[in-house]
């Protein structure tokens, strides 16, 4: 695989990644339902629960990286790919542990815990409750979409050294 | 090799002798062993074990009364275990992949000989490092969110907190929850110094 190609493939990783990103941090924040239960409004945002704001943060930081790397690597050779390598570890697995997370914490919302006492609450605020499934969806595909740029940087790294 | 004359056997020493001599040579320029990466790893070792035993082992049995009917007093027993939540469940799946990988990687460095890695050993480790870091991480974030529903409840939700009744399941659940985050922290640093021998390109290729 010619060097170009090479680049070219990061470079179409790291844009699908911000798109992942992007989509999860807006979906995620533009859910939002109500739902009226005997003269009282219940109202479901995502603010409401510190992990659905653990995971806005963290797809916000992730977006954010990705749009810097993406400049980087368009506009010069960088000597920085090392450094880059490294910080891709570490916000990829930043994203797996706000999926993972969220998901955790929505299953509880859609199934409830009957061992803790937790009802589901997708019964009264469905909206919210789609909303943040595909959050999540987007969310979910973001790790998965840096652990092969990740991959691919190391293929490159090996490549190199071997030619 | 039969040595027949005294010629023959001198010759067979002196043999014997370069041999050795130069196979200590290579093996001090092919590098010592990595006794930080051992050290650390069988740290992380024993820090994601911990934290998958105690999870595992984490139970508790309370009797409350509920109600009082007349003069004698209605009892429940509610008790907490880690498989009531599919969160603590994962959390102990993770961390038992991490500790198994942990073990296997210092049995690899332990055995297996310093000049035997091919090209594509180094690579191989450094991905299954990533991997277990990332589950392990996983399983972190998830134990760790649902551990703070459990200690502050959710009142949007009408979900109520559950760790003033069942005290000793909460506080050793957040030892695990401690110990995991110590092993992926070194997991971390782990799977940086893989990365990091990979990209130098001083380790030894065995040409076939």
């Amino acid at each position: 695989m010619t060097k170009s190609k090479r680049v070219l493939i990061s470079i179409i990783l790291r844009l699908l990644a911000f798109g992942a990103t992007v989509a999860a941090m807006v979906v995620m924040v533009t859910s939002h339902d109500s739902a009226q239960a005997f003269n009282l409004t219940f109202t479901a945002k995502y603010s409401n629960d510190p992990v659905f704001k653990y995971f806005v943060i963290a797809e916000g930081i992730a977006s954010a990286y990705s749009l810097i790397v993406l400049l980087i690597t368009c506009s010069q050779k960088s000597s920085l790919w090392r450094f880059i390598l490294i910080l891709d570890l570490v916000i990829a697995m930043l994203l797996t542990s706000s999926i993972s997370a969220a998901a955790a914490i929505a299953h509880v919302g859609k199934k409830g815990n009957s061992h803790a006492g937790w009802l589901p609450i997708c019964g009264q605020v469905p909206k919210f409750c789609d909303h943040v499934s595909g959050a999540l969806v987007a969310g979910f595909i973001a790790p998965i979409l840096y652990l092969f740029i990740v991959l691919s940087s190391m293929h490159s790294v090996i490549t190199h050294l071997f030619l | 090799m039969a040595s027949t004359g005294n010629n023959d056997s001198n010759n067979g020493e002196k043999e014997d002798l370069g041999f050795s001599s130069s196979s200590i040579t290579t093996n001090e320029t092919k590098g010592k062993k990595d006794w930080v990466l051992l050290s650390l790893r069988v740290l992380s070792f024993f820090a994601t074990a911990s934290a998958t035993i105690v999870m595992a082992l984490n139970k508790q049995t309370k009797n409350l009364v509920v109600a009082t009917l007349g003069n004698t007093p209605v009892t429940a027993t509610i008790t907490a275990k880690f498989n009531q939540t599919p969160a603590f469940v994962f959390f102990i799946i993770a961390n038992g992949n991490a500790s198994l990988h942990n073990l296997v990687m210092i049995a690899v460095d332990l055995l297996v000989p310093r000049y035997d890695y091919k090209g594509l050993r180094l690579a191989l480790i450094a991905i299954l490092d990533m991997m277990a870091m990332g589950l392990a991480s996983a399983g972190d974030g998830a134990a760790t969110f649902m551990s703070m529903l459990g200690r502050n409840g959710n009142s949007h939700a009408q979900w109520n907190k559950i760790c003033d009744k069942i005290q000793t399941y909460c506080d050793r659940g957040g030892a695990a929850l401690v110990a995991s985050f110590v092993g992926f922290i070194l997991l971390l640093i782990i799977t940086v110094m893989s990365i990091i021998k990979l990209l130098k390109p001083n380790r030894i290729n065995h040409v076939p």
